[in-house]
């Protein structure tokens, strides 16, 4: 079937504001949005720039707004979209060029709740036991693939630079609520701050814009109460 | 320009590349550049687990993962880095877990194991429970949990950093990289007593592969132009589960948790070739069943494809063990696995070759094994060779942790005893020329014809069952792609963010892979592994027990053999 990609384009060697352009290509129902991309860079226009790896979901390169949604490109399929598709780059995080935007301050939201298991006690021989019902508390976090869809779904990360964001709260919510860990009490307190928890108005775009089905929003629920009543 | 000096750099943030950078962070000045920003890497799209004989649900033994080991990669593999694998799987995969990797529990609180192909208790004797998994998303934790450390750690990362080219002094040793750094355009040499190689493989020269867009071979491709032998490259693994014409892989764990695959006739073939392993015999052999049964007719609907079978299973364990990979049907195809076969065919899946190393990780340039200083290399990149002609399921990922942990700790050794070797006269000489090429051609062949036609040609005659006519017509083909390639232009002129210049580059990378593999292939007349040729259908010790070494020269391509070390196993009939 034919169809119209409508693509938000910036380049910043030549262009002082992005503008939209449109490509008419020929696709499969079946066929990602990734594949149409392929299909245009490969055959137009080689300068159309996005970020793109594992082509099937789980390695979080090629999120961007697909027709209005954060999604990843490798996920959807045309045949979800209708015969025009409007592609954009995630709100919220300045613009490299076309879709790719800058990740420096995703990551650096992330990196600042302290994303690593913390447990100073050496084990003894063999693993550190967990049982399965502890397992399966933080087992819904352990999915996130750091694509940053729902971070920049949020309205609120929008307008405040300074909110750490949904991943990074997710990537917090693996940690507090895995049994082995002895961080929580340091991450509650990164978090109980007005870039914390705090400046979510439980809004659920995030829990919308996961490709990975995390419930992202109830992680966060989950966060705030462990602030509130001091239980895990 | 930009020039930095480090100890060491390592090239390739995935499970090797990480395992490797957390022995020596903190203890000497490091860079990791990748690519992609690491949690992008292909290790996260590893599936079904990581074995390691900790006989946490039914009696096990590192010698009997072992002997799976040697005997699944048809003997080629050098056995005493088969006992290193074998043995220190267990100890990685308990640090793994005390990093805090998410393992599934038994209801004792343990790691939980399940079934692999290939992998038996007692020497052969019937399937045992040796994958330490997460979900069917083992691999996924274990790029995120090495991550995690890596920021625990401080490691310096080069995110976005595109290797260019390997640095070597006059007299041979290794002294660093270049690279571009995609967002700028900016190249970089990055000075170093020692490199680490952890780039991936290349599963993206052929048209089906599970293999990332980015697993182009770079890292193998770079050092061979230089003159360092590749090892192997003929042993190239068909996975037989890849979703049907897309490629995307169905972990063996669906097999291993009782999953059947049904002809076209609705019949378990398996157990008509592998009586006692049935659908969990080795991939190379399972992948050469499918073939079999299609050439004969029975593939669906008279179609290259078979059925993978879920549906007697109980969607509990579908849910709680296969969840992804499930998903990956519903949304590719429209199918639900709890009641609907699904279409599968073989897919292009793990570089058994590579570069050449010893069990430190040190790249190795000849068949007495004479070891490049300061040249480490470890994970699907390299070639140790524990894999021999066909790679176990799991034991990719026991490799990265295992062999990543031993290069970063000798090149925590080697660094402390060397001093830092001069670079060679003008180092981004020969990376710069090639980007200029690139860059300011206007006019010329188109980087996605080339590679298509390459994709085509590789999974058409040197994919799974292999002969001469078809190999010696591959290798014309290649020769001719390569022909074209060197009057490739692109439509991106830009510095900033370029990935029309990069995936020319990449291409170039592939063609040197694929050259290597019909090299390979041609040269070695008999069956074995991975390996089948339909001229030499029988393995053939007398003349074939060795490794092949590949070296690329201005005078053209050069090939040697190299004994294989065998300590206990002696070489037998492959028989399931
Ligand atoms: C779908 C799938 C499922 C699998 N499941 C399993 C499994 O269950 N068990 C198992 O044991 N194995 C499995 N494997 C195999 C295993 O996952 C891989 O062999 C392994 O992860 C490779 O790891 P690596 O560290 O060598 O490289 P990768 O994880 O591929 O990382 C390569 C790194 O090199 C970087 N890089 C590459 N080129 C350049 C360059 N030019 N410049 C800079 N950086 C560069 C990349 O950015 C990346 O960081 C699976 C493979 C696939 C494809
Ligand atoms: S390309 Fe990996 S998530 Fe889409």
């Amino acid at each position: 079937m034919e169809v119209t990609l409508r693509i938000k384009r910036y380049n910043p060697d030549s262009d002082v504001k992005p503008h939209f352009e449109e490509y008419a290509v020929n696709v499969e129902p079946t066929d990602r949005v990734l594949d149409a991309l392929n299909e245009i860079k490969w055959h137009h226009d080689g300068t159309l720039t996005y970020r793109r790896s594992c082509a099937h979901g789980v390695c979080g390169s090629d999120a961007m707004r697909i027709n209005g949604r954060n999604r990843l490109a490798c996920k959807i399929l045309m045949r979800e979209l209708g015969k025009k598709i409007t592609l954009e780059p995630l709100i919220g995080f300045k613009v490299i060029k076309d879709l790719v935007v800058d990740m420096d301050q995703f990551f650096a939201s992330y990196k600042s709740v302290k994303p690593y298991l913390i447990a100073e006690d050496a084990p003894s021989a063999g693993e550190r036991l967990q049982s399965p019902e502890d397992r399966e508390r933080y087992d819904d976090t352990t999915k996130c693939i750091l694509c940053a869809a729902c971070t920049t779904a949020c309205p609120i990360t929008w307008t405040s630079e300074e909110f750490v964001g949904p991943a990074a709260i997710v990537n917090a919510h693996r940690f507090i609520f895995d049994s082995r860990d002895q961080g929580t009490a340091d991450r509650l307190r990164i978090l109980n701050t007005r870039s914390g928890v705090w400046r979510c108005r439980t809004i659920f775009n995030c829990t919308d814009a996961c490709p990975r089905g995390i419930e992202v929003t109830r992680a966060i629920e989950q966060v705030k109460r462990a602030l509130l009543y001091e239980q895990i | 320009m930009a020039y930095h000096r480090f100890d060491a750099v390592i090239v390739g943030a995935g499970g090797a590349g990480l395992m490797a950078a957390i022995q020596l962070a903190g203890k000497a000045n490091i860079a990791v550049v990748s690519k992609l920003y690491p949690p992008r890497s292909h290790t996260g799209a590893a599936q079904g687990g990581i074995s390691a004989a900790l006989g946490n649900t039914e009696e096990d033994h590192w010698q009997w993962h072992m002997f799976d080991t040697v005997k699944g990669g048809d003997y080629l593999v050098d056995q005493d880095a088969a006992a290193v694998l074998s043995r220190e799987a267990i100890d990685a995969v308990l640090e793994l877990e005390h990093m805090g990797l998410p393992f599934n529990r038994t209801p004792e609180g343990r790691i939980d194991q399940r079934r692999f192909g290939g992998h038996t208790r007692n020497y052969g004797e019937g399937p045992v429970r040796r994958a330490c998994f997460a979900a069917d998303r083992t691999g996924h934790m274990i790029i995120q949990t090495l991550y995690q450390q890596g920021i625990k750690h401080n490691v310096n990362f080069f995110d976005e950093h595109h290797m260019l080219d390997i640095l070597f002094t006059e007299d041979g040793q290794c002294c660093g990289v270049v690279t571009l750094e995609i967002k700028t355009g900016e190249i970089h040499t990055i000075h170093a007593k020692a490199v680490l190689i952890a780039s991936g493989g290349f599963g993206r020269v052929f048209k089906i592969t599970s293999n990332a867009m980015a697993g182009t071979g770079d890292g193998v491709a770079l050092p061979y132009r230089r003159g360092v032998p590749l090892m192997d490259m003929e042993f190239y693994q068909f996975h037989p589960t890849g979703i049907y014409k897309l490629g995307i892989l169905l972990s063996e764990a669906a097999r291993g948790e009782g999953g059947i695959l049904r002809n076209g006739n609705g019949e378990a073939f398996a157990e008509r070739y592998a009586p006692t392993l049935k659908d969990l015999a080795p991939r190379d052999m399972v992948s050469r069943f499918i073939y079999q049964e299609v050439k004969e007719g029975r593939g669906v609907e008279g179609k290259d494809y078979v059925h993978l079978d879920l549906t007697h299973l109980s969607p509990e364990v579908i849910d709680a063990k296969l969840p992804d990979i499930t998903d990956f049907a519903r949304t590719y195809l429209g199918v639900e696995p709890k009641t609907e076969l699904v279409p599968i065919q073989p897919t292009a899946h793990y570089a058994m070759g590579g570069l050449p190393t010893d069990v430190e990780g040190r790249v190795i340039r000849d068949p007495q094994s004479t070891v490049i200083p300061g040249f480490y290399s470890a994970g699907e990149a390299a070639c140790v060779s524990v894999h021999g002609a066909n790679r176990l399921g799991t034991n990719s990922l026991v490799d990265l942790v295992v062999f990543g942990r031993r290069a970063g700790r000798h090149m925590l050794q080697f660094i402390s005893e060397a001093t830092l070797p001069p670079l060679p006269r003008d180092p981004e000489f020969t990376a710069r020329g090639e980007l200029a090429n690139l860059l300011e051609r206007t006019n010329g062949e188109n980087v996605a014809d080339i590679r298509r036609e390459m994709q085509a040609v590789m999974m058409d005659k040197v994919s799974v069952v292999r002969e001469s006519q078809g190999l010696r017509e591959a290798r014309e083909s290649i020769s001719q792609l390569r022909q074209a390639y060197r009057h490739v232009a692109i439509d991106d002129h830009g510095t900033q963010f370029n990935t029309d210049l990069l995936e020319a580059h990449e291409l170039g990378c592939m063609l040197d892979c694929a050259e290597a593999i019909v090299e390979g292939a041609l040269a070695r007349e008999e069956s074995r592994g991975a390996h089948y040729r339909d001229d030499f259908q029988k393995r053939d010790d007398a003349n074939w027990l060795a490794h092949t070494l590949i070296y690329k020269s201005s005078g053209g391509l050069r090939m040697e053999k190299k004994p294989v070390t065998i300590t206990e196993f002696e070489p037998k009939e492959r028989k399931y």
